[in-house]
């Protein structure tokens, strides 16, 4: 029983992670950091979507980019940082992150692909 | 209990008692839980993704999420990003909710943590605003039902009024995200009055609200992504 992991007796991988009051310091530091950063990069895509065009088709295809590519950035420091997994066991991140963007980028792949095929048929 | 804490020797690791992820069992099987919902909701994106690479029409967001509350200005976008605001300031909230509580600082945690779910709390009032603003339609008046957005009728696509998935990914899409919203603040809660009590105190460590905070941040980052695929792409 008492090696059991999912009992709440063992705890002391949660006593692992407990820290001192320097190292705290550190931490809220770089907390300041990405709420900082994930202000501006949200200002900044509001700011884009008022002020741009989206029927202005000559751009709007490199603004769409922007927007995916500052989302992912974004989600990077939300998933690495807040939710720590950045600093968790290597082998548990790669089973969290590399089977989730795998198959989530097959399937944007085959369905908006399909979306389009679609859309060209119906019109 | 000690023998957890050092490092997996290979010659002894096949002889159990030790996480192959160095986490407890709680925090692993809330990972999961989170990549299985990232999934769903990964679903439902990528079914937006399909509607619109399909529609011949799909209304502007710009044209459609312009109000804000107390002022008849045309404010495209403003209320929408003072919502994802909102929802990352009660993220960081979370996060040092979680520091506190690596360092047993009791009282922190109980500020911090409050102060999430006021923020979560906020996130959702300013939705059942944004959900009323919406259902009314570009008339702007609740009470005519005829001509509200609603799952059956969709207003704001003027060019093809009978393609409904603009409604309905509005109201599926931000309707189960405000849920899980709801959800967080309600498992929030829960989690401050046991903090309040001085559980986790007598525990030793903080770890319930690393778990609820992993939830609460995965509601943030789903936001992040309805944020750009519903309002702004």
């Amino acid at each position: 029983m008492e090696n059991r992991d999912d009992l709440i007796v063992n705890d002391s991988y949660a006593s692992m992670v407990n820290h001192s009051e320097e190292e705290g310091k550190a931490i809220r530091k770089k907390v300041w950091f990405v709420t900082i950063l994930l202000s501006v990069i949200t200002t900044v895509e509001v700011a884009m979507g008022i002020i741009l065009s989206n029927k202005d088709a000559s751009y709007w295809d490199f603004v769409k980019w922007s927007f995916i590519i500052l989302t992912v950035v974004k989600a990077f420091y939300i998933v690495m940082e807040f939710m720590h997994l950045g600093h968790e066991n290597k082998t548990l991140r790669r089973l969290i992150i590399i089977p989730y963007v795998f198959f989530i980028i097959y399937m944007i792949f085959l369905i908006i692909m399909e979306g389009f095929k679609v859309g060209a048929g119906y019109n | 209990m000690a023998e957890h804490v050092g490092n997996v020797d290979t010659a002894t690791a096949w002889g159990g008692g030790v996480s192959p992820f160095r986490v407890t069992y709680g925090k692993m099987m809330m990972w999961f839980f989170l990549v299985s919902d990232a999934l769903t909701f990964g679903g439902f994106l990528v079914a937006l993704g399909f509607a619109k690479a399909s529609a011949d029409s799909w209304p502007v967001a710009e044209e459609v999420f312009f109000h804000f509350p107390m002022t008849h200005a045309n404010l495209p976008l403003i209320y929408v990003a003072l919502m994802t605001f909102i929802l990352i300031v009660s993220s960081v909230t979370m996060v040092l909710a979680v520091e506190a509580g690596h360092r047993m600082d009791q009282k922190g945690v109980q500020k911090w943590l409050g102060w999430t779910v006021v923020g979560g709390a906020i996130f959702l009032l300013s939705q059942a605003w944004e959900w009323g603003t919406f259902i009314a339609g570009p008339d702007g008046i609740l009470s005519t039902w005829a001509d509200n957005a609603t799952l059956t009728n969709n207003p704001y696509n003027i060019a093809n009024p009978d393609d409904l998935r603009y409604t309905n990914f509005f109201f599926f899409v931000t309707g189960f995200h405000g849920f899980h919203v709801f959800t967080g603040v309600v498992i929030n809660l829960l989690v401050f009055l046991q903090v309040r009590k001085g559980v986790y105190q007598a525990r030793g460590h903080y770890e319930m609200v690393e778990k609820v905070g992993l939830y609460w941040h995965f509601v943030d980052l789903v936001w992040v992504f309805v944020f750009t695929f519903f309002y702004l792409v």
